[in-house]
């Protein structure tokens, strides 16, 4: 009787476990980089708006299509632009925002070192 | 001693065209990428009765206003009387797409205020309004026989809109 009981118990949980809506990890990463354009400062993943409702769909769907990470965000941008992904593309016109901390931290150091050598 | 000067100079100069270019930018929602593009393929519902229609049945109209609205939307109510004006031009034809919205609300709606929809389809769970880079209700996107964005409106058609709809369409 006990082995029957666990038997059920075991269907259950995988019927249950199949039914859910259960967000892969994959999915959540791309929904935080996600920017909700109709709230103040919330990630798709955060927001509960109509759009953020959608676009949490429209993920699962594409991932569920076999979709790579590059070509959802792709496909996101192309509909609403560059805004919409919270970690901008390398680009000419933003090639100073990814290069200028590594810049300022080299001369930062540069200048430290020279100050230091001097005294 | 030089090197010092120019570095006094360089670097407030540095920081203020970092300023001055990240304050600068536009950080709206902007549809300028989306003008000349096609539109996603899509098949949509109709609201109303068992009926389908797609994008490519577009292309036999000169020119299709898409408009997302639903009964729920209060900027739909305003922008109304001007698709009914836009409805008496034969060279548009206005697809509706109602949006999130329950059926009879929908159907009471277009009773009180009228109907410009050659065809009303439901998008009940919002997907098409992505594969067609709509964010918000109500939206509007014009689009030729070659089913190419003219065109979006964002927000409710005003007068102006209106006019200039006219103007292209002319």
């Amino acid at each position: 009787m006990k082995k029957i009981y666990f038997t059920i118990l075991i269907f259950c949980t995988l019927i249950l476990k199949s039914n859910s809506n259960e967000i892969s990890q994959s999915e959540m990463d791309i929904l935080k980089n996600l920017r909700c354009l109709v709230c103040q400062g919330q990630s798709i993943a955060d927001s509960n708006s109509d759009f953020a409702q959608t676009l949490k769909l429209v993920v699962k769907d594409q991932i569920k299509d076999g979709k790579s990470d590059k070509e959802i965000y792709d496909f996101l941008i192309s509909k609403y632009g560059e805004w919409i992904s919270y970690k901008p593309s390398l680009k000419f016109h933003n090639i100073f925002l990814w290069f200028a901390p590594y810049f300022i931290m080299f001369f930062g150091g540069f200048v430290i070192w020279r100050y230091l050598r001097k005294r | 001693m030089k090197i010092k000067i120019a570095l006094s100079f360089a670097i407030p100069l540095l920081i203020l065209l970092v300023f001055f270019l990240s304050l600068n930018s536009n950080k709206n929602y902007s549809t300028k990428n989306l003008v000349g593009n096609k539109i996603e393929i899509f098949t949509i519902n109709g609201l109303n009765k068992n009926v389908k229609t797609s994008s490519s049945e577009l292309s036999s109209n000169n020119y299709t206003l898409i408009n997302f609205w639903a009964s729920w939307c209060s900027p739909c109510r305003l922008e109304h009387k001007f698709l009914i004006l836009l409805k008496s031009s034969s060279k548009i034809k206005i697809l509706g797409i109602n949006f999130k919205d329950k059926k009879n609300n929908a159907l009471a709606f277009l009773n009180e205020l009228g109907n410009p929809y050659y065809f009303s389809g439901s998008d009940i769970d919002g997907r098409i309004s992505v594969k067609l880079g709509v964010y918000g209700i109500p939206e509007s996107i014009l689009i030729d026989k070659d089913l190419k964005i003219i065109k979006k409106f964002i927000g409710p058609i005003n007068n102006k809109d209106y006019r200039e709809i006219l103007k292209i369409i002319r």
